[in-house]
């Protein structure tokens, strides 16, 4: 406290400092940082113990674990351990993306809604109001399972496996953007009756530059702390879309493509079911820590 | 009250009409096309007698006259056949709804009951140990995949314990038993994945309202710490939570279509998913109608329970 009282603190080195005081929230970082220097370090692993995460060999399915096998081999015969952390590189990323495409959307759409006011609102609005009330995941696995050639999209790259991944990437998008642009729309209707937008706009300020310098800047800490749990929404999301078979496909895959014949090796081959699941429970309790953890550092009434 | 249903239920209505528009819409880019599927078991048909097809069935129509075609007939009563199962789509889908509503009913039930206590256990020892296990249990709640947490208990109690069935529906004449049986598990993981985000909104809640003064002055009476808990806490906690009840209606259901999925139970979850594999677009359709329909009127619902929690708050959005 007497440190803060001799000298001024910037907000953020404050809210870092209470953000280090938070047991909880260090380990969610730290085990996040922890699966995503694992995964992507999932090609050195595969050179330095001989083994591969993608080469199918039909005379070793299910092996048990040996000294460069750490976890086994699947069902065709691939070294599940390498094949997991190539999985985590999918599931992970898309995690990232979708939570940042999603926040970014949100952000726009809510900052135009806040500012514009009136019609523009309204419509917005309800727009926002109707995706929130529709069933999910039905409409995700159509989104998922959408015939792209009838939008336009040629053959070669839906085929392609870029295909598959960016099409999760944006179907979330579409449909998780409404949390962001609610707290964004509130945060800018305030912010637009305050003093130094006034001003901004007296002196001839366009209303882009004043969004982009006084408005969304003060209204950021919000969208942080939602774009990082909405990361572990994403992430289950895409598990789920990819177990029932529309999400990541073969030869491509994730954690939740992991797990699409899991019922099947339920009762033959437990763990291979088991392993995917676990990593992306951990991934997103990691996720979920880490946000709870930034929204009390952001928070100054908290504590 | 009268008012407010009536102009609830109308805008439910309209919000409905707009939504059908867009699923009749998105439901057309799926791949193939009825008239492919209907004529590509017919190795004789020409060209021409494809075009013909086409007009006869509508589908050479631009989507707007399509969907006001099909939704004339459905205002009708005439939802229209399933294309796999060649049986008209109502008769497919009432039954699944039951068994959705069952599952879903005592799902909402149970976890609402669950969250609430282990929420206000949580705020009242705010800190200690218990309140620890209870943030761990929530914690996991909303973090684990619910399809996996279905396989897991499906290994642990069918195929390590074998003391419940992996799934499926109660066979005819088994009666209450085969119910509880085959409830159980599938209930018991919609559970699990559903009281994680409540007990967390119920603890936040609980420990705001529990800061406020008329508890303090509650308790300076003398009044008993139960009493003063479920008489007094709990009905103004309860106001927030109605909230996220309402709106995790859609959440419910999401996790319900994964969970009926895996243990085979025959209800609207698993009746979309098949729906949408089996390119049979039209029960798709309007088993997505349903589930809207059904997300709105829980909706108007938890409106209606927040006026029973909070008279503070007026249905006609005036204050009395």
């Amino acid at each position: 406290m007497s440190d803060l009282l001799d000298r001024p603190v910037s907000i953020w080195a404050l809210r870092r400092r209470r953000l280090a005081d938070d047991p909880a929230a260090l380990l969610g970082l730290g085990m996040l940082v922890t699966l995503l220097a694992l995964c992507y370090a999932a090609p050195v692993f595969e050179a330095w113990l001989d083994v591969s995460a993608t080469e199918t060999d039909l005379l070793s399915r299910f092996d048990p674990p040996d000294a460069t096998h750490w976890l086994g081999r699947d069902d065709a015969g691939r070294d599940v351990f390498t094949r997991l952390l190539l999985g985590g590189q999918t599931s992970l990323s898309i995690g990232l993306l979708g939570a940042l495409g999603a926040s970014l959307v949100g952000t726009l759409i809510g900052a135009v809604a806040g500012y514009a006011r009136g019609r523009t609102d309204m419509v917005l609005m309800r727009i926002t109001d109707g995706i929130i009330s529709l069933p999910t995941l039905p409409l995700l696995i159509i989104l998922a399972a959408l015939d792209l050639t009838k939008l336009g999209f040629t053959q070669d790259f839906i085929r392609s496996g870029a295909a598959g991944y960016w099409r999760i990437v944006v179907i979330v998008t579409l449909l998780g953007w409404t949390g962001v642009a609610r707290l964004v729309r509130a945060s800018t209707l305030a912010l637009a009756e305050r003093e130094f937008v006034l001003a901004a706009r007296a002196q001839g300020a366009s209303a882009w530059w004043i969004l982009r310098v006084h408005i969304l800047p003060n209204a950021i800490s919000p969208v942080i702390v939602a774009t990082t749990l909405a990361m572990g929404r994403v992430i289950l999301a895409e598990s789920a879309l990819s177990f029932l078979g529309v999400g990541i496909q073969p030869p491509q895959t994730s954690w939740g493509s992991m797990l699409t014949n899991a019922q099947d090796l339920i009762s033959t081959a437990p763990e291979l079911a088991i392993y995917p699941g676990g990593l992306i429970l951990v991934a997103v309790i990691a996720v979920n820590f880490f946000g709870d953890g930034l929204q009390a550092a952001f928070d100054p009434k908290s504590k | 009250m009268i008012r407010f249903l009536a102009t609830r239920s109308l805008g439910a209505l309209v919000t409905l009409l707009v939504k059908s528009f867009v699923i009749f819409a998105l439901i057309g880019l799926m791949p193939g096309d009825p008239l492919d599927m209907l004529t590509q078991a017919n190795p004789d048909a020409t060209p021409e007698d494809v075009a013909k097809l086409r007009a006869i069935y509508g589908v050479d129509q631009p989507i707007g006259a399509r969907w006001w075609t099909w939704l004339i007939q459905a205002l009708q009563g005439d939802f229209g056949y399933s294309r796999a199962q060649h049986r008209p789509v109502l008769e497919i889908i009432l039954p699944a709804l039951g068994n959705t509503l069952i599952l879903m009913g005592l799902a909402f039930v149970i976890s609402t009951i669950i969250a609430v206590f282990l929420g206000t256990i949580a705020a009242t020892r705010r800190g200690r140990a218990i309140d620890r296990v209870i943030n761990l249990i929530a914690y996991t709640g909303i973090s684990v995949p619910s399809f996996w947490l279905a396989l897991v208990m499906i290994y642990v109690f069918a195929v390590r314990l074998g003391w419940l069935p992996a799934g499926g529906m109660p066979q005819t004449g088994e009666g209450l038993h085969g119910w509880l049986v085959r409830l159980t598990l599938p209930l018991l993981t919609l559970v699990m994945v559903e009281i994680g985000g409540l007990t967390r909104y119920a603890r936040s809640s609980m420990l705001e309202v529990l800061g406020q003064d008329y508890i303090r002055t509650a308790r300076a009476k003398g009044i008993s710490t139960p009493r003063l808990l479920f008489r007094h806490a709990l009905r103004n906690a309860m106001i927030p939570v109605a909230t996220i009840i309402a709106l995790g209606f859609g959440h419910l259901f999401s996790g319900a279509l994964l969970i009926e999925n895996i243990f085979a139970w025959r209800g609207m979850g698993r009746l979309i998913l098949e729906a949408i594999m089996g390119n049979d677009y039209n029960l798709a359709l309007v088993c997505l109608l349903f589930t809207t329909a059904m997300i709105l009127v829980a909706n108007i619902l938890a409106d209606l329970a927040y006026s029973w929690l909070d008279p503070r708050i007026s249905l006609g959005g005036r204050r009395r």
